[in-house]
């Protein structure tokens, strides 16, 4: 237990976070910022996970071992999905969703 | 430590194997010779598949992480058949100049992607089933952005690798409050302790949504009809039926092993959705032309029906949906295999070119009625039953109003499907697409898909099966 500092501020922390993240994905037309929204997201799961684990169940693992994974995860994630962007940067050079718009509905 | 209790997981062992055979291959062979490998491979694949079907041990690995159950396995087996029929359609297409450098890319990334598949459905607990998930979908995005010089399926990729991301981050923040609220991330443990508390159903609406955009059900739809029209026509077939396939598979088995005891909480839910996705895709799939997003938008409506199933909580719901799910397989890959076949003769890919197509290409024309009229659910094919059962198990759970809603989407369907049947055998074409003779591989796909539309839906035994062994999985 953290000294003085209940778990309601941990969870909002992350839960602005989360939100943050999921309004810049809508809002950012940067591809890159867009990736960066997800990453976001995804710590504010491990906050979630790890502070869950740390003040309800002490006594176990699970939360801790899961947001490692989803940390090991997200840079695969990421790596993949950089790729992609330099790949279109080198045919359209530059990469603004404005400009990924060849399929429409 | 037993190292035989490792034959438990023999289908992904051997899907391990198998890709790295492949990429022993790939090194081995000199570069005049790659297109060797695609034989190779497809051997390969044809005995991992005829494996498989080896009955196989039920059992437990990891402490409970993964479970194999005769259920599973018949699924995984589904997934496996329905990959095979994608290697074979996608032969011809890889055989073509500009793809010869990165034949064993495409299988060793389908193949990678497929074992995530395999260990997301044996998942026992959230853990291994985030992992199986992430494995499932982050090769995919590579395939899709396989023609890497088109900038279509450059933009396809990016859009598929961002919204899963997106997607998987909104799912585990729903895991989050799950973990939270039951302190364990163990299905049966999960199960056992689960209420209908404030933080179990904000955290399962997350949830919902997060596998909303995997299966791609209205309102998370939006990547699906990018996605699938910018992708090679073999990736596009592959992520309708194999990657919708899978996630709807896990999608019920969550649903009715886990939150089994909050189903009052989570019906209203998935009625919603059911309602939306059947109602919108079809709508949106009437003003298509381009073929590819035309079986986009109609598979999301495919997606819909599966949630009746879904509804009918229970042994005949799980049996529907596995039923559904194997004719599907049969029905969408026999449309995906014409229009891949017609694209790699001719390039064309829209509806109004299909004109004329009867007089030109007699065959073709027939498996693609056959699987249209499957997928519209006429009688006495496949996609008829598959229809009859998920509405049989709504109905049973006494929900008759989604039933007439669905029967009415139903016969909206009818008529766009019907719309590309009148173009093959009705409309004129002063230019229609030339005769031609599709590869031996390609050939063999479709008379597998053609005679599996027919059969499956006659021999009752597969669905007696599959219902005895949801039974014994749900009890």
């Amino acid at each position: 237990m953290i000294q003085g500092i209940p778990i309601e501020h941990f969870l909002v922390v992350s839960t602005i976070m989360f939100f943050i993240g999921v309004c810049g994905f809508i809002i950012r037309r940067n591809l890159i910022t867009m990736l960066m929204a997800v990453e976001l997201i995804l710590n504010s799961v491990n906050i979630n996970f790890v502070v869950f684990n740390r003040y309800l169940y002490p006594d176990q693992l699970q939360g801790h071992f899961f947001s490692l994974f989803i940390v090991g995860i997200a840079a695969a994630e990421a790596s993949v999905a950089i790729a992609l962007i330099i790949n279109i940067y080198r045919k359209l050079k530059n990469i603004d969703v404005e400009n990924v718009n060849e399929l429409k509905f | 430590m037993d190292f035989g209790q490792f034959i438990i997981m023999r289908q992904e062992l051997l899907l391990i194997i198998a890709a790295v055979v492949i990429l022993i291959a790939e090194i081995a062979t000199s570069d005049e010779k790659k297109g060797s490998i695609i034989p190779f491979s497809l051997g390969l694949f044809v005995l991992v598949t005829a494996v498989g079907f080896i009955p196989g041990q039920e059992g437990t690995l990891f402490g409970g992480a993964y479970q194999s159950t005769q259920l599973t396995m018949f699924m995984k087996n589904v997934l496996n058949l329905a990959v095979l029929i994608v290697f074979f359609q996608a032969e011809s297409w890889l055989k073509k100049p500009e793809n010869l450098d990165k034949i064993s890319e495409y299988f060793i990334l389908t193949i990678s992607t497929l074992i995530g598949m395999n260990f997301m459905v044996s998942a026992g607990d959230f853990l291994t089933f985030y992992l199986g998930l992430e494995t499932a979908t982050i090769p995919i995005a590579g395939l899709a952005a396989f023609d890497k010089y088109k900038s279509q399926s450059a933009e396809a990729g990016i859009k598929l690798i961002l919204s899963s991301a997106l997607s998987s981050g909104i799912l585990l923040f729903g895991l989050s409050m799950i973990y939270g609220a039951t302190g364990s991330i163990y299905f049966a443990d999960v199960a056992a302790k689960i209420a209908p508390t404030p933080l179990i159903a904000l955290g399962f609406i997350f949830f919902v949504a997060g596998m909303g955009f995997k299966i791609s059900l209205v309102p998370f739809h939006f990547w699906t009809a990018d996605v699938y029209e910018g992708a090679p026509i073999n990736v596009t077939s592959y992520l309708s039926v194999v990657s919708k396939g899978a996630a709807a598979f896990i999608f019920t088995i969550v649903l009715f092993t886990v939150f089994k005891s909050i189903v009052a909480l989570w019906q209203p839910l998935i009625y919603t959705i059911a309602v939306a996705t059947m109602t919108l895709a079809n709508l949106f799939a009437l003003r298509q032309n381009n073929i590819k997003r035309f079986l986009a938008f109609s598979s999301i409506a495919q997606a819909g029906f599966i949630l009746l199933g879904i509804l009918g909580a229970g042994d005949l719901g799980m049996t529907a949906v596995v039923y559904f799910v194997l004719v599907y397989v049969f029905t969408n890959l026999g449309a995906f295999g014409v229009v891949s076949a017609i694209y790699d003769a001719s390039g064309v890919e829209t509806i109004s070119g299909y004109n004329g197509l009867y007089k030109t290409n007699p065959n073709l024309s027939l498996v693609m009625t056959l699987s249209l009229f499957s997928l519209a659910g006429i009688p006495p094919v496949a996609g008829f039953f598959g229809k009859f059962f998920l509405f049989t198990s709504a109905a049973g759970a006494g929900y008759y109003i989604l039933v007439l809603i669905a029967v009415l989407n139903a016969t909206i369907s009818l008529y766009y499907y019907l719309k590309v049947v009148k173009a093959m055998f009705i409309d004129q074409n002063d230019q229609p697409i030339p005769t031609f003779r599709s590869s031996m591989a390609m050939r063999i796909a479709l008379v597998v898909c053609a005679v599996g539309v027919f059969f499956v839906g006659f021999a009752s035994g597969i669905f007696e099966y599959i219902r005895s062994i949801s039974q014994l999985f749900l009890n």
